[in-house]
């Protein structure tokens, strides 16, 4: 890995602040501006880069590698090739930008194949995670604020 | 929207960097491989599309080229494909009577070889006296209920999967030829929307990865066409033969989404649609995949 991860330390001490009561807002509160941007992030509690890489490369949470190859997560196995390479992303977009396309990507995409993860309703057939069964809306968002924001901290370290 | 095609070199660089983990990684597939069964059955795994997929597909291919060069083995030869036994299972079957009126498939249909010769590659169809579109299975639980008295089988059970790869076999290398106009029209238009809704959380149709992704990988999955001409398919992953809704239901639980349940008529429809997609590929059941 190219890239390093931040210190133990500073994870740890993320992890104690998060515990306190922070600030979040809600999927339905988000503010998306005309091109899909959120400008405010979605939690006041620090973020966490080694969190965030582990989102993005876990099945059951962002998967996000499925989709894209990253360089920089390559100890994960299995980079899929349906979405671009996020290498050099934090070039390409503005924070304001990548957390918008984190949280709903089809504000900024029309239509895209990338599932939305920071939503809540709207969903046709919507299930209980992957069981097959019935679910009802509200359904918990994919991810979580505080997972939104330590993948918007992880991408923004993706640069050429 | 835009498709991301990436080189396979790219694919290839990052899994050899994996090293020691190579064991579990995708194994390359052969995407221009050509496939001929016993050295002399040929099969169309690329066909021109049908008609009416103009300006969605050019050219359809059946879900073997997709899979590793082993995968793709097994299939080419029958004493290695796993699926063969069930078809003799089912053979037996064939032979048994069962239900009130002591008859068996045999009894009306003699030898399968004759009589079900090209029936896959037309199914599912309209029948007429029950004013449905019929898949084979239906069609097969038809004969047993009120031909020869014998209860319905489930139809994603070994019974009636294994019956439909006996069928299947003897059309294997007849090009797949749904009827999706006349009486069958109003099923298909149903099946059709259900391909293109995007269901559940994850907010994916069927055409978001079988029609604009096929040949990309997602994950470790190597994505095909999601093609049906050749069910059941054994699976390595599971050692049995799968049946068609099985697959389909599978596919939409991935998306977060509540299933439909096989002998649906939602599936049914979406069925006689997806086989519709392969109008030209060869019935190629049963197959191997992974
Ligand atoms: C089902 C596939 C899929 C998944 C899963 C997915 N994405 Fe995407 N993503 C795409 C596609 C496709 C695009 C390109 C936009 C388009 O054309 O639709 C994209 C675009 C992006 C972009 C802009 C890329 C650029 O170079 O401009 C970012 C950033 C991004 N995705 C991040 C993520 C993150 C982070 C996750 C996980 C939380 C994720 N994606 C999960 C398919 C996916
Ligand atoms: C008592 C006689 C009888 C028995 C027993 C019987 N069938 Fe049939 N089957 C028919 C007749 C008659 C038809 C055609 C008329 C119709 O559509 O129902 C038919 C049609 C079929 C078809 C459709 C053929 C086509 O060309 O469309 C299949 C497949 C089939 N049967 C399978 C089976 C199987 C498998 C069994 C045993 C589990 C079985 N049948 C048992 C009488 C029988
Ligand atoms: C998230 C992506 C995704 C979606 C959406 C999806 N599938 Fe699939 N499907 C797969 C993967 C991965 C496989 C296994 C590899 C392959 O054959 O594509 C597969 C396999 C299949 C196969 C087996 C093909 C063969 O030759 O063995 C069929 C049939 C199929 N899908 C049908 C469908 C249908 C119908 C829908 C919509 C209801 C659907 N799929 C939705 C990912 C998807």
């Amino acid at each position: 890995m190219t890239r390093k991860l931040m210190p133990m330390a500073f994870v740890l001490a993320a992890g104690a602040a998060t515990s306190l009561a922070a600030a979040e807002v809600a999927p339905t509160d988000v503010v998306y501006d005309d091109y899909g941007a959120i400008e405010a992030p979605l939690t006041d509690a620090p973020t966490s880069l080694e969190d965030g890489a582990k989102v993005m490369t876990t099945r059951s949470m962002g998967n996000c590698v499925a989709c894209h190859a990253v360089t920089a997560l390559e100890s994960a196995p299995f980079h899929g090739e349906v979405g671009p390479s996020l290498d050099g992303v934090a070039d390409r977009w503005s924070v304001a930008e990548l957390r918008g396309i984190v949280a709903n990507a089809k504000k900024t995409y029309d239509g895209t194949i990338m599932p939305a993860f920071y939503k809540t309703s709207g969903y046709i057939r919507p299930g209980d995670a992957f069981t097959g069964k019935a679910a009802a809306e509200p359904l918990p968002p994919l991810l979580t604020a505080q997972q939104i924001e330590d993948v918007v901290a992880f991408l923004t370290t993706l640069k050429e | 929207m835009t498709r991301t095609k990436l080189t396979r070199t790219r694919l290839g660089a990052t899994l050899g960097l994996l090293g020691g983990l190579a064991v579990a990684a995708p194994l390359a597939a052969d995407e221009n491989a050509d496939l001929v069964i016993n050295g002399d059955l040929k099969i169309t795994v690329r066909a021109e599309a049908p008609a009416h997929l103009d300006g969605a597909l050019s050219e359809i291919t059946s879900g073997w080229i997709y899979r590793s060069d082993e995968t793709q083995q097994l299939e080419m030869d029958d004493f290695d494909n796993p699926g063969m036994i069930f078809v003799d299972q089912a053979m037996d079957v064939w032979g048994t009577p069962d239900g009130t009126e002591g008859k068996s498939c045999a009894s009306c249909h003699d030898d399968p070889a004759q009589s079900m010769a090209g029936v896959r590659a037309v199914y599912p169809k309209w029948n007429e006296e029950a004013g449905e579109v019929r898949t084979l299975a239906m069609q097969i639980n038809a004969c047993r209920e009120s031909r020869m008295g014998a209860e319905k089988w489930d139809i994603v059970k070994s019974d009636m999967v294994n019956m439909e790869a006996l069928i299947a076999v003897q059309s294997r290398g007849i090009p797949v030829n749904v009827a999706i106009d006349g009486p069958a029209r109003e099923t298909w238009e149903k099946g059709k929307e259900i391909y293109y809704t995007r269901y559940g959380q994850l907010e994916l149709a069927c055409a978001n990865c079988h029609e604009d992704n096929y040949g990309n990988y997602i994950r470790a999955d190597h994505l095909s066409q999601g093609q049906i001409n050749a069910f059941p398919a054994y699976r390595l992953k599971n050692a049995k033969l799968n049946a068609v809704q099985d697959r389909f239901k599978g596919c939409v639980r991935d998306t977060r989404a509540e299933t439909f349940k096989p002998g649906s008529p939602e599936f049914n429809a979406l069925e006689l649609y997806v086989a519709s997609r392969g109008n030209g590929l060869s019935v190629e059941g049963p197959s191997v995949r992974n």
